[in-house]
């Protein structure tokens, strides 16, 4: 009996411990809490994306011991891409000192945060994706989709298929099918794709594929009736093989399906085999190791033993650079913030003055590296996004190729859209639309 | 060495220290000093899954009707509460809640017309209909997310006779009350004759057909309350806890989620209920911090995550050798051997 009591004692204090764990920060160190998904169905994104992050913190940490000397540290919560998971790990690791921004790579996880993070005033990124209307930077001041928002990414696709036609006026009378993913990721850009189809006067079908998408068919009996010319994927997970596969089987040519940011990874591609071959997808980041900084993480950092990628041949891969250039971003906000507010550890609302002053025009992308990795970005106190251009890769069977230069959204066009939305948020929330950058952020 | 009394029952006065004692680190300490972590990321979902499967247990482990429709539940409730809160703001939140639970009570009753003519297996894939049809719902029409672009929708503010419940402690004890009082109400029903006919018509159908019990009625109730106290769990879930919702999030997993909580805590127990929710919500966040705090250095997050899903699955096979009745049943042999140690050893 009192053995057992004892038992319990110890198991009770160890529990306690271990949920007590919150190694103090040493002075000058700014930290990276990571909701990272290595298992489950979405592994090989959050591998690639993790890794490629935290292959590019470690060559800050090694290449200048920081930045600025302040060290960069990190710890990892697995979530599985769930939400709930997301939330425990945003709990766990939010009392950290020196948290500078959140990355979960998640949009559900994304969407759970946005309260969390605005009360707690530190930065939550969703480079690529996220809630399109957070680009109004004076209603969601915390949050930013860098680069690009379900809209611009819209807007880039219709873009390069006139650029492939000659010209935005050869759009006319042109044919466009959208296959998007039957969740309400996949159903999102509808009324922009319609809005595009209305100003370019191309003729405009949008099929659902009900999710997972193991089974098209039926979709694909459908396009091959109608003859589009073009074909957008707006694909996820298993779909996208299987519409690759599909369409070679129903004779409609790889070279004029054009896949979305969640269609364009190797993981993608390789499982449809021969099918994919020609197959041509959006990205903000072009995919390789030849860019000066792909080349210093692997001398620098894969040399010291310390990448973070089981798989060596995965560095330069789709996901690996989305990291990398998420990376870069991160690092480079916590600098101009650091130039403003002194070189030691950032508070958040430091950190997310930084992002909001983050420009790096492509001179400055070059000096960093990143020539040709990824355009540029010019992130202000009310545009979160960035104007971030996009690049468009073919498939080759073994690799993706460049095959367009860098197209800059519409993004004129969409800003009155987003305005709308984001000030239908604000007033559900009660929030006050700030009128300037240096407006206090209040709640 | 005397024989004590073979019942595990506590005496009345003894029982009521007990609950005291329970209400008052619940209700007193655990938010006084403001555990934020604990309540927000541990015990608000708790006491979400908690309830839910309080619900799943009187149709299942009462009543004997299994069901994979639950996650569809979760979710009625939960778009229920945010739509009545949206369109009709003049509602107090507690009544969207009971109104959020009726529309899930009669949804939950449509779906449950079939457990009259099926039963078992067949009966527990026509309740996938729910599941599937509900999830296709809610993503086809907008209207449910007030169309919003990427079908996620966003927690409205607890406040209950202009008092806000706001923060961790504010969203604990609202999710506390709410179930303490369902749990209540439950435990009543459970107790009067439908509790009874509950059983009879688990236990063997034909005779609880011949002794006079309403099979129609007392099904279809099963299915209700069962659906109401599910789709108030799903509006915890949703705004007590995650503060948002999209319809991915009650996917087929998550009923089966609910269903192993039952089974592991134990069946017909409204106490296995949370037992099992605590097993199935605390136990691997304990195991996964454990697991980074002692060897996060040399593993990756990964490796860890897949060891913690194997040392789950064991303990869930070991208990249920050990105790096919459940964590409940396991718990209750410890308490007597505990306060009766002579009782054990003599029988």
């Amino acid at each position: 009996m009192i053995k057992s009591r004892y038992l319990k004692f110890a198991f009770a204090a160890a529990v306690a411990s271990v949920l007590a764990t919150a190694p103090a920060a040493r002075a000058d160190e700014q930290f990276f809490p990571l909701q990272s998904y290595r298992v489950g169905p979405y592994a090989a994104g959050g591998t690639g994306f993790f890794g490629g992050f935290i292959d590019y913190l470690n060559l800050i940490n090694i290449r200048d011991g920081g930045v600025n000397g302040v060290k960069l540290t990190w710890d990892e919560g697995e979530t599985q891409y769930e939400v709930e998971r997301g939330v425990e790990v945003y709990e766990r690791l939010k009392g950290r000192p020196g948290v500078a921004a959140w990355n979960p790579l998640s949009v559900g996880i994304a969407y759970a945060m946005i309260d969390r993070i605005t009360k707690d005033k530190v930065p939550l990124i969703t480079i690529n994706h996220g809630r399109t209307d957070s680009t109004d930077g004076r209603v969601f001041p915390y949050v930013f989709p860098l680069l690009l928002n379900p809209y611009s990414e819209t807007s880039g696709i219709v873009n390069y298929i006139a650029s492939r036609e000659g010209g935005v006026d050869k759009l006319k009378d042109k044919k466009i099918v959208v296959l998007y993913h039957g969740s309400p990721y996949g159903k999102e850009t509808i009324p922009i794709y319609k809005l595009f189809a209305n100003k370019y006067q191309f003729s405009l079908e949008q099929i659902e594929v009900p999710h997972p998408g193991n089974e098209q068919q039926s979709q694909w009996l459908s396009i091959r009736r109608a003859k589009p010319d073009y074909v957008v994927l707006r694909g996820w997970g298993v779909m996208n093989p299987v519409a690759l596969k599909t369409a070679q089987k129903v004779g409609f040519p790889a070279d004029h399906i054009i896949g979305n940011v969640w269609s364009n990874s190797e993981e993608d591609v390789i499982p449809a085999g021969d099918a994919a071959k020609g197959y041509i997808a959006i990205t903000t980041q072009a995919s390789g190791e030849q860019y000066p900084v792909l080349q210093e993480v692997i001398k620098t950092v894969y040399g010291a033993g310390k990448g973070n990628l089981d798989d060596k041949k995965r560095i330069g891969s789709v996901y690996h650079n989305l990291g990398i250039v998420n990376g870069i971003l991160n690092v480079e906000a916590i600098r101009i913030a650091q130039a403003k507010f002194g070189k030691r550890t950032l508070t958040g609302d430091e950190v997310r003055w930084g992002f909001e002053h983050l420009q790096l025009d492509p001179a400055r992308v070059e000096a960093l590296g990143a020539k040709d990795l990824f355009h540029s970005i010019n992130v202000t106190w009310d545009n979160h996004e960035g104007d971030g251009r996009v690049t468009f890769q073919q498939w080759d069977g073994g690799k993706w190729k460049v095959v367009s230069g860098w197209i800059a959204p519409d993004w004129a066009f969409l800003r009155p859209i987003i305005e709308k939305s984001a000030a239908g948020y604000a007033k559900e929330h009660g929030i006050k639309v700030r009128t300037s950058g240096d407006e206090a952020v209040s709640n | 060495m005397s024989a004590a009394p073979s019942t595990a029952q506590l005496s009345p006065s003894a029982g009521a220290f007990v609950i005291a004692v329970g209400a008052a680190i619940a209700f007193g300490a655990v938010p006084l000093l403001g555990f934020d972590y604990l309540m927000d990321a541990v015990l608000t979902p708790f006491l979400a899954l908690a309830l839910a499967a309080v619900g799943l247990n009187l149709l299942t482990g009462y009543a004997g009707q299994v069901s994979l429709g639950s996650a569809a539940f979760l979710a009625v409730g939960a778009y229920a509460t945010y739509n009545l809160h949206l369109r009709l703001p003049q509602l107090p939140l507690l009544v969207d809640l009971v109104l959020a639970g009726l529309i899930a009570a009669a949804i939950g009753i449509v779906f449950g017309l079939p457990s009259l003519r099926l039963r078992g297996f067949y009966l527990a894939v026509s309740t996938l209909a729910a599941q599937f049809f509900v999830q296709w719902a809610l993503t086809k029409f907008g209207w449910f997310s007030n169309d919003n672009p990427s079908g996620v929708i966003d927690a409205p503010v607890l406040s209950v006779a202009g008092f806000t419940f706001t923060g961790p402690a504010g969203r604990y004890v609202f999710s506390l009350s709410v179930v303490v009082v369902a749990t209540f109400l439950t435990l009543r029903l459970l107790r009067a004759q439908s509790g009874r006919n509950f059983i009879a018509v688990r236990d063997h159908e034909l005779a609880a057909k011949v002794i006079g019990v309403p099979l129609l009625r007392t099904k279809l109730l099963a299915f209700g309350v069962s659906s109401f106290l599910i789709g108030i769990a799903g509006a915890l879930w949703a705004f007590a806890y995650l503060r948002t919702v999209e319809p991915a999030g009650f996917n087929l997993d998550r009923s089966f989620q609910i269903l192993f909580i039952i089974i592991i805590g134990g069946l017909a127990s409204l106490r296995g209920a949370f037992l099992g929710a605590a097993f199935i919500v605390v136990f691997p966040l304990i195991l996964s911090r454990a697991g980074a705090a002692l060897l996060g250095g040399v593993f990756d997050s990964g490796v860890l995550e897949m060891s913690q899903r194997i040392v789950v699955g064991a303990l869930i096979i070991a208990f249920l050798i050990a105790e096919p009745r459940g964590l409940i049943a396991l718990w209750d042999r410890l308490w007597r051997a505990v306060t009766r140690p002579a009782a054990v050893r003599n029988t």
